[in-house]
């Protein structure tokens, strides 16, 4: 079948099985592996996107759910040289490790600072408890979200 | 892993996918959100041949305010349960479990509809609803029926849906803002209750409901009835897991979890 969506942006279609599960079709169809694959059973927030501004897990929905809809992938989310606040924050916070959920964690950090502009700690850790990481103990990962937070919300 | 093969067609109106269930038989299936269903397929658990997707039904997501109820549109995503104004006044427990569902990622795909007609013990929202007095609306071929919540689950994953039947509205009693308590008990953040306890004030009493303490979610009615008699919160919450057949797996004895219901229900009543 044919599943069209706008991918950072640009228009693309492909001819999938009606089967395909997003994050293939990001990966393989579209050719963008930014996006990983980590427990695959909608865990560990590891392949973590926007679909229409909000995270989902692509590993859980069908390619053919998203027909028509704007995904974001990590790929997509720098101003061309200029990278996200929340890209920013990760890489001043060292907000990563070996950088495997670093992605997911970014992109359910950008859906969740979309939804509460103004957080606390507590709802930074509550708010990314769909993503797991096994390197950092998610110390400075909740630093960064905060320090994004800050940021962003100077910006306005 | 990949899901067996499958066709998959989208319907654009709620009569249209009654009509595609009706014409592709028992092994198609509906899909809402597909935040039960996609795994159960991933694993091969589940093997429908033919996907009938009914997620894109935007006229049935909505919340209202019904006058003596609230009715909630069975395709209403959590997050918009969680987010929804009228549900934070007229019935702020569904409001408050709907937002301890999963994480925000399974809040942005998966629906109330979906949680219900999945009929999984350990989800957090059919018991919420048990305890509501809900009432779910059934949409079939020759016509829609009402079947209160406390007839619906038959048993494990098994509901009063009949195959050809699509659940389009949810209706729950007006139980306020204030006045309710949700205690989930798990090890891991996101996880599946290992129990759980609804209390809810209703109309003058207080209605309590247990998650994952049987093979469907259930109404901690010899609670119910105790509290009735004028018992205290500590001594009626003794009465948690009569009646009860508590599952046993990796995360807990039919045991523990009898003492988990215990203790939960003390604190879900004594914080109401």
């Amino acid at each position: 079948m044919k599943v069209g969506v706008t991918l950072n942006g640009a228009a693309q279609e492909h001819d999938v099985e009606a089967r395909t599960l997003l994050v293939q079709y990001l990966r393989e169809a579209c050719g963008l592996t930014g996006t990983k694959i980590g427990c695959d059973t909608s865990s560990c927030g590891a392949c973590t996107v926007l679909v229409n501004n909000e995270s989902v897990k692509s590993c859980t929905m069908l390619a053919a759910q998203a027909d028509g809809a704007s995904i974001t992938t990590i790929e997509g989310l720098a101003d061309g040289e200029r990278w996200h606040p929340v890209q920013t924050a990760f890489h001043e916070n060292h907000g990563l490790q070996c950088g495997y959920c670093t992605a997911g964690m970014v992109l359910a950090a950008v859906s969740l600072l979309d939804e509460i502009p103004n957080p606390t700690e507590r709802d930074v850790r509550l708010g990314l408890e769909g993503n797991l990481c096994r390197c950092t103990g998610y110390h400075n990962i909740v630093k960064s979200v905060l320090a994004a937070a800050e940021t962003m919300q100077g910006a306005k | 892993m990949i899901p067996a093969a499958f066709d998959y067609v989208r319907a654009e109106s709620g009569a249209e996918a009654i009509a595609l269930i009706g014409e592709h038989g028992e092994d198609a299936k509906f899909l809402a959100g597909g935040m039960s269903l996609l795994p159960l397929m991933k694993l091969r658990l589940a093997t429908p041949t033919v996907l009938i997707d009914v997620g894109r039904l935007r006229d049935l997501s909505y919340v209202r305010d019904a006058g003596d109820h609230v009715a909630i549109g069975a395709l209403t995503r959590h997050r918009d349960l969680e987010t929804s104004p009228v549900l934070a006044e007229q019935c702020g427990v569904l409001r408050a479990v709907a937002a301890q569902v999963g994480d925000n990622q399974v809040r942005h795909r998966g629906t109330i509809g979906g949680s219900v007609a999945h009929g999984d013990p350990a989800s957090d929202l059919p018991a919420a609803l048990l305890a509501l007095d809900a009432t779910f609306v059934l949409q079939g071929p020759g016509g829609s029926r009402s079947v209160a919540a406390t007839e619906f689950f038959h048993g494990f994953l098994e509901t009063a849906l009949a195959p050809d039947e699509l659940l389009t509205e949810i209706q729950v009693r007006k139980s306020g803002a204030a006045g309710f308590a949700y205690e989930k008990f798990n090890r891991r953040a996101q996880d599946w209750a290992i129990v759980g306890a609804v209390a809810t004030r209703v109309n003058g009493g207080t209605h309590v409901a247990l998650v994952n303490m049987g093979s469907t979610p259930l109404r901690a009615t010899a609670v119910e009835t105790a509290l009735a008699q004028g018992a205290s919160a500590a001594d009626a919450a003794r009465e948690a897991a009569v009646g009860t057949e508590p599952p046993s797996d990796l995360n807990a004895s039919p045991e523990y979890r009898t003492h988990l219901a215990q203790v939960l229900v003390r604190r879900a009543l004594e914080a109401i």
